[in-house]
């Protein structure tokens, strides 16, 4: 009778837990998906249930049957995140997550370099930062190499790789010394970004002028005006010619035009003569007739 | 909006109170990688706006309205959010997200300054609304990594996304 009592409460308990198996889900998940790869949500359970997918950067809602394999094709989820999981079943409600993570290769740089123009010739000064993206605009946290190259007209070439950290990579390059348009790309493998930067010549290194008689005047030229490193200083910019004699000075300005500045000053026995650019001093001459 | 609590150096930690609910905030020491040194006016500028990204995002996808990123969001992230509420719309569903607490440390800033780079370990939780019925409701732990570039008056987030912690 006891045996007879104990194998019918057993049924009974075994036939209840069944039923309530019958009613619940619960849910099998990956942990980490690849964005844009598809993937499938096991459940367990009969009957019918609403499967929601939710992230601030994607959501998803599919009605599904409990008990078989829920499978989201590629390209249903694209964002970069964290996802919780919700099946709610008429009865009950089951939850879990997982993560999207960002597509392993690279599709995208965005780079931004600056200046976009600066004297030749300065020190860590044009510098360079690269966001790293997939072909879904994700930020790629793990640590990649990005290659920054600077290579100017001559074909000299600066090359810096930088590991990125979560997701950025930055550099800094010195101007060339010779003038002209530089190219400045980032890259990583087959992904590339070009940014250019004008370099122009920097200010005039050692101005030096003559002094001849012009009739009653006295006509003031410069050698061909050129930076430090040899590049033509552009046309346009100016230079001051001074003239001190018996106390009083006067100066003239006048612009480059291809690439020398002349002026015509007074013709005073004992007077000095000086010329300048910007801050950059030339040389003095005093003139005796 | 946020009160400080406790200076101690260059980690702080505050309490906002946001829809009556407390947020503890909490700010590392930044581990910047690049040659500009952060300001601390721009560096406490830059998490306010982040702070308030925060409420943005609650508003909008509360009442799935896409208008309500704009101040705050811009770029990338806030096409991918808007184009979460759009789907949320199409489905019936809302979600409620309420922030618990932010751990925040900036751990890059653009050497020309116009970038920053921050990572939060946030816990908030998240209520789904199906046809306003409320389906479940989730505490989340995540780590998220936030690019912020300036605009006219503020920072905005152009990269919202949850990584792996």
């Amino acid at each position: 009778m006891r045996a007879r009592l104990t194998f019918l409460l057993s049924g009974m308990t075994l036939t209840l837990m069944q039923l309530a198996f019958a009613q619940d889900g619960t849910l099998s998940l990956p942990k980490i998906v690849e964005a844009g790869n598809g993937f499938s949500i096991r459940s367990t359970g009969s009957g019918k249930a609403t499967l929601y997918v939710i992230g601030p950067g994607q959501v998803l809602k599919q009605d599904v049957q409990l008990g078989e394999l829920t499978s989201f094709p590629a390209g249903s989820l694209y964002n970069a995140g964290h996802y919780l999981v919700v099946l709610a079943g008429a009865n009950s409600t089951e939850s879990g997550s997982f993560d999207v993570i960002p597509a392993s290769k690279p599709a995208d740089l965005s780079f931004l370099a600056k200046p976009s123009r600066l004297p030749v010739g300065m020190h860590n000064a044009i510098t360079g930062v690269a966001y790293v993206f997939d072909a879904y605009h994700n930020l790629i946290t793990t640590p990649t190499p990005v290659s920054f190259e600077l290579s100017s007209p001559s074909g000299a070439v600066e090359k810096h790789i930088v590991v990125s950290r979560d997701g950025a990579a930055s550099t800094a390059m010195d101007s060339t010394a010779q003038q002209g348009v530089d190219k400045f790309v980032a890259r990583i493998d087959q992904v590339s970004s070009v940014r250019v930067v004008g370099q122009v010549p920097g200010d005039p290194c050692g101005l030096k002028m003559t002094v001849r008689p012009s009739g009653q005047q006295l006509q003031l030229v410069t050698d061909p005006v050129r930076d430090c490193n040899g590049n033509s200083v552009p046309d346009g910019t100016i230079v001051t010619f001074t003239e001190t004699y018996n106390g009083a000075q006067s100066t003239v300005d006048e612009p480059l035009k291809h690439g020398i500045a002349e002026a015509e000053m007074p013709s005073h026995d004992g007077a000095t003569f000086s010329v300048a650019s910007g801050v950059v001093l030339g040389n003095q001459i005093r003139w005796a007739k | 909006m946020l009160k400080p609590l406790l200076i101690l150096g260059a980690l702080f930690t505050a309490v906002s109170s946001i829809g009556g609910a407390q947020v503890a905030v909490r700010v590392e020491t930044p581990t910047l990688q690049g040659p500009r040194p952060l300001p601390e006016q721009t560096a406490t500028a830059a998490i306010r706006d982040y702070l308030q990204s925060w409420q943005s995002l609650r508003a909008a996808f509360e009442q799935n309205r896409t208008d309500l990123l704009d101040p705050a969001f811009v770029g990338t992230a806030e096409d991918k959010l808007a184009a979460t509420i759009q789907q949320q719309t199409t489905l019936g569903i809302r979600t409620r997200y309420l922030e618990r607490s932010h751990d925040i440390q900036i751990v890059f800033y653009s050497p020309e300054g116009l970038s920053i780079e921050l990572t939060d370990r946030v816990e908030y939780d998240v209520q789904i609304l199906d046809h306003d019925g409320v389906k479940t409701a989730q505490h989340v732990t995540a780590r998220y990594v936030i690019v912020l570039t300036p605009a006219e008056v503020r920072w905005r987030v152009r990269v919202f996304q949850a990584a792996l912690k």
